[in-house]
């Protein structure tokens, strides 16, 4: 039988909805149990939030100064530890889980299955490649643990449990690198939804043409309380910062609406969008390939078309 | 100090890749092949910092078939000073292609390893952190600035919630993102010039690196297609079509 141990993401005291989506890829490998660890100076809260989540069956924590910022390089070698017992070892396929697990599977010599999109046995799950044209079926060798990333927006978040799972103080032994170092984190402060888990996202393109044109995309996206995200051009010519980017190298997202707006709809950027609802597409271009995709589709310039939206949503 | 840097061969990102009728790989006959994009860019981050001084030597590494060679001359004409051809006829994973830069990095002591974040064809991303676990030494991962100064590299690095900097002991390993630099045009002089300067050869049984431990892949498959939608003309019906999914 399975038993799995999910790396738990957060950040300022607070977890991050992507552990729940991990969550449920752990119960679809239908196993005995599902542990979620907690790698922080202070574990308390962020565990009390995990052990509220439906199929946890234990949340451990390990308190260490050292673990007040989430570095590769401090967390793997912890990890790999409390791994010990375990047939998989899952975390969310964040930025944060891209830089650990790699880690961690380096250290217990074991393949990774990035981006798992489902599950179809304990050791064989399907995952993305080639911008996602393609979908590989793919089987993990049993004589090492699992070590996997769990594609977010394949994944439903887990609900909450009625009853809190137990919580347990874990202990490692082990001893930690100082050769990298936390500095800064520079957090684009906003009051909009998260991208990454919003039901409602507004996109602009390069075709906005400008920092402050994007000011259409925000004014809208607040109307309809819509995150907000940009193409790949839209970020390289600096109108808005890089975590806004979506696409194959930015936020894979699955919003139940998603908006592309100036987008031409370039095969990196449908990669972040694939498992949108539904996806509307503005475009003056009635040739732009993102009508290809989009379920509905409105040919027309954007900056008279949004303050017509505006008016028509009332 | 000297620079590896990771230079892999993918197909074209402006190539839309097909599976083949039968599920057993996707077509890869007479379709274009460059470099990963990241790699080229983990390539002019390594010369920028040779032509600042900080670094002597740019060694560029592709493993794969034997006719990498053309590819490993495009990195050469760019501005590296030597490539290693580490050859296999078998797909290398990223845990095999650790393992083999772990035995390259013992060979060279490099200061510096700089990968791409992911390569276009499989996205893993997964070597470069594989090779710093195996290595024992310090990651920047999703790199969007570098600075090397004092045997420490401080990195700006390219996360979900916005920007983080990390400070690292070299040598370690850098993983590139897609804003860190936008690679030079390689000159028809230099394709010229790169004719002598040197590959060397290795054998990937020759390096006893362990290549097991890989994932199988059992079937390929296309991704599922969403069906084509509807036109509207104007912003009226737009919003009454999503009133009536009940989006707004
Ligand atoms: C046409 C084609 C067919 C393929 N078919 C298969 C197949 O049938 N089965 C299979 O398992 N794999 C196949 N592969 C790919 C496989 O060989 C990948 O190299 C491997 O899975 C590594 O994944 P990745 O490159 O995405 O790693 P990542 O971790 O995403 O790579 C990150 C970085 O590591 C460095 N790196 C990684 N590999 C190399 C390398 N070989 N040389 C130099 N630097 C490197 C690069 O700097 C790269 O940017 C195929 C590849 C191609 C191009
Ligand atoms: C390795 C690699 C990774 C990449 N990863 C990503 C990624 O993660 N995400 C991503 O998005 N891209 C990515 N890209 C880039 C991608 O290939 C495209 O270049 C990019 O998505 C284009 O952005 P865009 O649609 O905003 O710009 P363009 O392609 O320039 O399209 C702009 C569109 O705006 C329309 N337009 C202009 N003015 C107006 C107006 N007034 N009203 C209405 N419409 C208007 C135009 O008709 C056009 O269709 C990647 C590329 C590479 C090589």
């Amino acid at each position: 039988m399975s038993k799995i141990l999910v790396i738990a993401e957060h950040l300022d005291g607070k977890l991050n909805s992507a552990t729940a989506r991990a969550i449920s890829a752990a119960a679809a490998v239908k196993p005995e149990s599902i542990d979620v660890v907690v790698l922080s100076d202070a574990p308390d809260a962020i565990a009390a939030e995990a052990a509220k989540i439906e199929g946890v069956s234990k949340v451990v924590t390990v308190a260490r100064a050292e673990n007040k910022h989430a570095l590769a390089a401090v967390l793997a070698p912890q990890i790999a530890k409390a791994a010990a017992g375990y047939s998989h070892v899952f975390a969310p396929s964040t930025t944060f889980g891209k830089d650990v697990m790699p880690r961690v599977a380096g250290l217990l010599g074991a393949a990774q299955v990035s981006d798992v999109m489902t599950v179809q046995g304990s050791h064989v799950f399907t995952r993305p490649i080639y911008a996602g044209n393609a979908i590989v079926t793919v089987e993990a060798p049993s004589d090492h643990p699992v070590v996997a990333t769990i594609r977010t927006a394949s994944w439903p978040a887990a609900g909450t449990s009625s009853s809190a799972a137990p919580i347990e103080v874990l202990s490692l032994d082990v001893k930690l690198p100082s050769h990298t170092r936390f500095v800064e984190l520079k957090q684009g402060k906003s009051d909009r939804p998260d991208l990454q888990s919003a039901a409602k996202v507004v996109s602009g393109g390069r075709g906005v043409g400008s920092k402050e044109n994007f000011d259409i995309i925000y004014k809208f996206a607040d109307k309809i309380g819509a995150a907000v995200g940009a193409s790949r051009a839209a970020v390289d010519a600096g109108y808005v910062p890089n975590e806004m980017q979506v696409g194959q190298t930015g936020k894979i997202i699955a919003p139940e609406l998603y908006m592309a707006i100036g987008i031409s709809g370039a095969i990196q950027h449908l990669t972040g969008i694939k498992d949108a609802g539904t996806i509307v597409a503005i475009n003056k271009d009635g040739e732009a390939p993102i009508f290809e995709v989009a379920d509905i589709g409105l040919v027309g310039d954007l900056f008279k078309l949004l303050p017509e939206l505006e008016a028509a949503i009332g | 100090m000297k620079i590896l840097v990771g230079y892999k061969r993918v197909v074209d990102y402006n190539v839309r890749v097909q599976v083949k009728a039968d599920g057993t790989g996707v077509v890869t006959e007479g379709v274009k092949l460059s470099a990963n994009p990241f790699d080229d860019i983990a390539l002019e981050e390594a010369l920028r910092l040779r032509e600042k001084g900080v670094a002597e030597e740019v060694v560029i590494v592709g493993i794969g078939p034997a006719d990498l060679t053309a590819h490993l001359r495009n990195g050469l004409a760019m501005g590296a000073n030597r490539a290693i051809h580490v050859t296999t006829t078998e797909a290398v994973q990223p845990l095999t292609a650790a393992r083999v830069l772990l035995k390259l990095v013992e060979k060279e002591s490099p200061g510096l390893v700089i990968v791409g974040k992911q390569a276009i064809d499989d996205d893993a991303n997964q070597t470069g952190q594989m090779l710093a676990a195996l290595w024992d030494r310090p990651q920047a991962t999703f790199a969007g600035k570098v600075e090397i100064a004092d045997g420490k590299a401080t990195v700006a690095r390219e996360v979900d919630a916005g920007m983080e900097t990390l400070d690292v002991d070299l040598p370690a390993v850098i993983t590139t993102d897609l804003r860190l630099n936008e690679p030079r045009f390689i000159k028809l002089p230099d394709i010229m010039k790169a004719k002598s300067k040197p590959i060397d050869v290795i054998e990937l049984g020759s390096l006893g690196v362990d290549t097991g431990d890989h994932l199988k892949i059992t079937h390929y498959a296309a991704p599922p297609k969403r069906s084509k939608g509807v036109m509207v003309k104007d912003a009226a019906e737009l919003v009454a079509a999503l009133k009536h999914k009940g989006l707004l």
